[in-house]
């Protein structure tokens, strides 16, 4: 199979140099395509998400990025540098939070941060100065001494946070950074880079928690099966797709169904479960509650999770 | 693919061989074991225990007693062992388990340099392991010097030698037990068969062709020659030798390393 991408590389010079990320490409592992032509750029100091179920293709795109997996067609900017070639200078430019740990259990905390300065050349001295920032950040600096190994969940996913820190990057790509923590740790973590983004870091972030989404990022895009579904601000994306509300009924009866149906409505039907979009019409769940329901019947403000589940479908993706 | 293609090794491949360095200053106490003890172990078992059967062993027509014969023997097989050992178990587990390259390919080093040093580290450890062999083994009287000097700048070659080697076979090698095989099939029978404990002239005329093809023969030659000073022009042969193997095997390592760690 060929792919051939439309590149205009001379007029888009200019555009993509004020962007920190420039992206149009595609990836191949063998025939199957794990990232089907993408497109989506990301603007100095904005935070910016790739949603998708599992299998999506998030890590792959964000792999990309940072140079990790070379792409199989079309460009890919960041910086305005391209990374096949400028890959050194783009990768002292930024930091990566891998989904997997990485942190290196042959290494205490502190080690931990001193060695990986090592890998960006920081000098010892500033090495230090910046570890003992950090640690105060994501105070661990008590603990500065453990064994990675002994650090709960909560306190690893802070480490692993604050390791690609260390060289001051102008942005941070975090894959699904809060996977598998607690509430506390989570709203937690979020602080920690909320306060990053005020202070001007451009922020390239994968996930499947809706509500993380909603809360960090400025714009995002929804992926499925290596596609990009809708790109868009959270806000916007919710209005546009799904509306303000969500009419939720338990066990609908049959005339309820006619009723939507009549009126042109958009539901979705999971048989014990009508979920209805209200698209902008207030009055409906009254006029529904008082003339269809007997049992549980609720109204909701709609989420980013309506707009995903939506568009991505409900069925497990794997 | 242009990553593929060139090599890109800069002197940030120290930063890797510093990263192993800092962790064995931990655990250099317990490093340090190994070497000091195993060569005592050996000498102890065949030196004295075997050598009183044996009696004496003729050298290059000369007669040398059989722990003098033995003794170089068992530093050229540590150096094989510290590198071989370093770049296909410990590496895996840094590469596999404990995903250490993965946090290294996020930082400006490129794979060849983690590979570089990593080697260069396993060809260290080599070093260091013979470096205080041949101060236990000189205290028995049985290293010549200045000849025996030589032998760390040989543990370094040897080490790299092997080193890629190894991390060639961590490069193929799909689970962490498989190493069982290259170590059954290419360690074990280099370590019985390279002149290690008995000449390999003794061995039948087709067997001996077959030892020359193994690295380790060469390396045993060479420090047998060192330790005893005897030093002739044909070991540049076995220097040759290993030159050229480290010359084969390094970049297959690389490309086989880059083939497993790209995705």
């Amino acid at each position: 199979m060929i792919l051939i991408f439309i590149n205009p590389r001379i007029l888009l010079s200019d555009y993509y140099q004020d962007t920190d990320i420039y992206c149009r490409m595609k990836k191949k592992f063998g025939d199957l395509a794990a990232v089907d032509g993408i497109n989506f750029h990301v603007n100095a100091g904005e935070c910016f998400g790739i949603l998708g179920p599992n299998g999506a293709g998030k890590t792959t795109t964000v792999r990309m990025v940072y140079g990790f997996s070379p792409k199989t067609a079309g460009t890919l900017k960041v910086f305005g540098l391209d990374i096949e070639k400028d890959w050194r200078s783009i990768k002292s430019r930024i930091g990566v939070c891998q989904q997997e740990n990485s942190l290196d259990p042959d290494l205490s905390v502190e080690q931990n941060l001193l060695v990986f300065a090592r890998y960006f050349n920081i000098p010892p001295g500033r090495a230090r100065e910046k570890a003992q920032q950090l640690l105060q950040f994501i105070s661990l600096d008590n603990r500065r001494g453990a064994k990675v190994t002994a650090l709960s969940g909560g306190m690893t996913r802070r480490m692993i946070l604050a390791r690609p820190l260390i060289n001051d990057p102008e942005l941070l790509i975090l894959d699904e950074p809060t996977t598998g923590l607690d509430p506390q740790a989570r709203h937690q973590l979020w602080q920690r880079l909320e306060e990053l983004k005020t202070g001007g870091l451009t922020v390239l972030l994968t996930t499947h928690y809706m509500d993380e989404a909603s809360r960090l990022c400025d714009r995002l895009v929804i992926m499925h099966q290596g596609k990009i579904l809708v790109e868009g601000k959270p806000a916007d994306l919710i209005r546009e797709h799904v509306g303000h509300n969500v009419i939720e009924v338990d066990d609908p009866a049959e005339n309820l169904r006619a009723f939507v149906n009549s009126q042109n409505l958009e539901c979705e039907d999971l048989g014990h479960r009508l979920i209805i979009y209200g698209q902008g019409r207030d009055d409906l769940f009254h006029e529904i509650g008082d003339r269809f329901c007997t049992g549980g019947c609720i109204l909701r403000m709609a989420t980013l999770e309506d707009v995903f589940l939506k568009l991505t479908g409900r069925e497990l993706k794997e | 693919m242009s990553i593929l293609l060139s090599v890109s090794i800069s002197k940030r491949f120290w930063r890797v061989w510093q990263r192993n360095f800092t962790v064995y200053q931990k655990i250099w106490k317990i490093s340090f074991i190994p070497p000091l003890f195993e060569p005592l172990f050996y000498l102890l078992a065949f030196g004295i225990g075997l050598g009183a059967l044996v009696g004496k062993i003729s050298y290059h027509g000369a007669p040398v007693s059989y722990i003098a014969f033995l003794a170089p023997a068992l530093i050229a097989v540590n150096i094989m062992n510290n590198a071989f050992f370093e770049n296909t178990y410990a590496s895996f587990v840094r590469m596999y388990h404990q995903k250490t390259f993965d946090a290294m390919l996020a930082t400006p080093l490129s794979i060849d340099e983690i590979i570089t040093g990593e080697i260069i580290w396993g060809a260290t450890k080599s070093v260091i392991a013979t470096a205080i062999m041949l101060t236990v083994i000189s205290l028995f009287g049985l290293i010549h010097y200045p000849s025996g000097l030589l032998i760390l700048p040989l543990a370094f070659l040897g080490g790299i030698a092997f080193g890629a080697i190894g991390m060639y076979f961590t490069g193929i090698t799909p689970t962490i037990d498989m190493f069982n095989l290259p170590i059954f099939l290419f360690v074990t029978p280099m370590f019985l068969f390279s002149g290690t404990f008995f000449p390999a002239e003794n061995l039948p005329a087709w067997a001996q062709a077959m030892a020359l093809i193994f690295p380790l023969t060469h390396l045993v030659t060479l420090v047998r020659a060192l330790s005893l000073g005897s030093i002739t022009a044909h070991l540049l042969w076995s220097v040759m030798y290993l030159v050229i193997f480290c010359l084969v095997f390094f970049p297959i390592a690389l490309i086989k390393m880059r083939r497993r760690l790209i995705k």
